[in-house]
């Protein structure tokens, strides 16, 4: 076949480096993130932004925030939100504690029972989701209300108390250090460097590979571009979506397990609106609330803007009531730049 | 239309309107790459299938096959079954009734993928491909290629972006690289890099949902020409349109459905456009809404004569030009 029998020529200029990076999803993310930092460099620099304190402090927001950011923006992409990672956050971080104090058993078993708790949790999630085919937001919404009441519910009845105090022998135990060893301290104990940036790391890089490297990367596309479509085409739709609720209530049990590890103790309450922290996370790194298109590196670049917005309005002197004044800005501004990004990778004009 | 309206194939005696010349290459493409002797064992067949939704009769007794190397146009009206047919075909529903035949063996399809797997690939008219992902993600979705082992084990990238080049070269779709997003092919593009994706896989059966159906005049001949190379390399398509003038030219056998039951079996030669389309129950209507509008044309025309006696004033260059005032007055509103 040759032009001759009359294909039209495809009309496509060759492109420059920099505008094929400006198509990338997180193209956007990049530029919000060097911004930030940048505002907040001059703003904050007399507070001491640039200094290894200030450096700690964010990066450790960011982590937390991030792990969960990721989890999220896989699902994301493939379609599906997860209103219940919030709460999945509060009732994982009291399950760890009542098993370490109420239970007594030792702290390896108590880590591996909650996330299997949390696995199973996400399972029924994605099981409802594609059993009732409801909307996973309104089946997540739900599950956010069942999780946060049944562990307000049952934790007062068990303990009569919200907060339950993580034994100290257990906070000693490697399977707690695991989730908060700190790495390196500078500045004479003033900046923690902690392992949780670590674990952020490795979520990122596992959750990155996975989606751009390997056949379950491309179904989690696919299934969110169009979840009839992939099915036509062989993909195991239900599976994909079920493994991505698993993954949210993973990260949520991760996160738990290091912030309950790090304070001591465990609230009812821990993690309240957490759920759209990560979505504004994701949407911050170009993933589509429709679907089918975002970037895990683009999450982590969010997390990272969140983070580095959250400290460094507290380091340049401004009352920090103004930060979800900020965040909301910043997510309007993220979602049209999002719009113009995939207007350019598509093609249109 | 303007197209000279001559007979394209000698047994077509009905007015055909893709473009005389883009409607010869399609042809002459056909004639070029001879298609090999079509064997008596259909390669698909369906027989007397039925499926019903509740009470709903969405086939009744429909019967269709498809030899290699043989074009089946399955033609039919909007709501005339032909939808549930081809996902009977290809394993998203099962018949109520009736049995597949595969090289003349009983099968039964479990999923769309079983299909896919027994060389039945379908391109569907939306679902053809994801816009959002890139050309080799698109063409390898749900058939990655993989490297590695255990836990490593992952998307050849590499090989993926090599071979959905090559092939895109081979349909004649210039891709910038194998990373740009579908969504910046044309219509015609998409269904193409579709129908490549299913060959390159091995289908022995293409069935085509409406693929030229939301298409302008060009776009459909590319993929027509594309249907007519597949049937040449020896697959049997199942080609679905409701629109003859695109199954005329490339259609061996025309299998017509209306209401959920067979209306008409024709093989290449035996029928004209006005008897198709009859056929799909539209024959009639359309005469009616032709005759409707002449009418509502011949009013409008009148009123517009007469609110521009009213006001002599109208720009005399930009008024209708002689001879088809008719025209310029409806073109104009």
């Amino acid at each position: 076949m040759t032009a001759a029998t009359g294909t039209a020529p495809s009309r496509l200029r060759a492109e420059s480096p920099l505008r094929r990076l400006a198509s990338r999803p997180e193209f956007g993310a990049l530029m919000g993130a060097l911004l930030v930092f940048l505002i907040f460099s001059l703003l904050g620099y007399g507070g001491g932004y640039l200094r290894w304190g200030g450096i700690a402090g964010y990066l450790q927001i960011a982590a937390q925030i991030g792990i969960i950011g990721a989890a999220v923006t896989l699902l994301m992409i493939a379609g599906e939100f997860d209103l219940s990672v919030g709460s999945m956050i509060g009732a994982a971080g009291m399950f760890l504690a009542m098993l370490l104090a109420v239970a007594n058993l030792p702290p390896w078993l108590a880590v591996i029972l909650t996330f299997a708790f949390a696995l199973s949790v996400g399972a029924l999630n994605g099981w409802l989701v594609m059993k009732t085919a409801l909307p996973s937001f309104i089946v997540t919404l739900a599950t956010q209300f069942i999780l946060r009441g049944g562990t307000i519910a049952l934790t007062r009845a068990l303990t009569g108390l919200t907060i339950v105090n993580v034994p100290a022998e257990a906070q000693q135990d490697p399977a707690l250090r695991i989730f908060t060893a700190n790495l390196v301290t500078l500045d004479n104990g003033v900046a923690r460097f902690n392992v949780e940036i670590l674990w952020w790391i490795a979520v990122v890089v596992i959750a990155s590979w996975v989606l751009y490297r390997t056949r379950f990367g491309n179904w989690i596309f696919a299934v969110g571009g169009s979840s009839q479509a992939a099915r036509y085409v062989g993909v195991p739709v239900r599976r994909v979506k079920i493994l991505l609720f698993m993954t949210t209530a993973g990260a949520a049990a991760l996160y738990a397990c290091i912030v309950t590890s790090l304070v001591g103790s465990a609230n009812v309450t821990t993690g309240t609106g957490q759920e759209f922290v990560a979505i504004v996370t994701a949407v911050l790194g170009g993933t589509l609330l429709t679907g089918g298109y975002g970037s895990v590196v683009g999450s982590a670049l969010g997390a990272f803007v969140l983070g580095a917005t959250n400290l460094g309005i507290f380091y340049a002197g401004i009352n920090t009531d103004w930060y979800l004044v900020v965040l909301g800005a910043l997510l309007l501004g993220a979602a049209l730049v999002n719009a113009s990004v995939l207007r350019r990778a598509s093609g249109a004009r | 239309m303007t197209a000279p309206r001559e007979p394209l194939i000698p047994h077509d005696t009905s007015p055909f309107t893709l473009p005389a010349d883009t409607a010869a290459r399609v042809a002459a493409y056909g004639r070029q790459a001879a298609a090999p002797a079509p064997t008596d064992v259909p390669v698909l067949e369906a027989r007397d299938i039925s499926k019903y939704f509740g009470r709903v009769i969405a086939l009744e007794h429909v019967s269709l096959s498809v030899r290699p190397g043989e074009v089946n146009c399955l033609l039919g009206d909007n709501g005339a079954g032909k939808s549930t047919l081809i996902k009977t075909l290809s394993g998203v529903h099962p018949p109520d009734d009736g049995t597949l035949l595969m090289d003349g063996e009983p099968i039964r399809l479990q999923s769309p993928r079983d299909a896919l797997d027994r060389g039945i690939a379908t391109v569907y008219q939306d679902l053809a491909v994801l816009p959002l992902m890139s050309v080799s993600r698109n063409f390898f979705v749900g058939s990655e290629p993989t490297t590695g082992w255990g836990p490593f084990r992952r998307f050849d990238v590499t090989r993926a972006g090599r071979i959905a080049s090559e092939q895109m070269l081979e349909i004649g779709i210039t891709v910038r690289d194998p990373s740009q997003l579908v969504g910046t092919l044309s219509g015609g593009e998409r269904q193409t890099l579709a129908i490549a994706r299913a060959e390159y896989f091995g289908a022995r059966v293409l069935i085509l949902d409406e693929p030229t159906s939301a298409l302008g005049v060009k776009e459909a001949a590319i993929v027509l020409r594309h249907v007519i190379r597949a049937r040449a390399k020896g697959l049997g398509v199942i080609f679905i349109t409701h629109n003859v003038q695109h199954a005329l030219p490339v259609g061996d056998r025309f299998t017509i459905l209306a209401h959920g039951r067979l209306a008409g079996e024709f093989v290449r030669g035996e029928v004209g456009q006005d008897e198709l389309l009859r056929l799909m129950g539209g024959g009639e209507e359309l005469a009616d809404l032709a005759r409707e509008l002449e009418t509502l044309m011949g009013a409008d025309v009148e009123t517009i004569e007469r609110a521009a006696e009213a006001a002599p004033t109208g720009s005399e260059g930009a008024g209708p030009a002689d001879g088809e005032p008719a025209q310029r007055a409806v073109d104009g509103r």
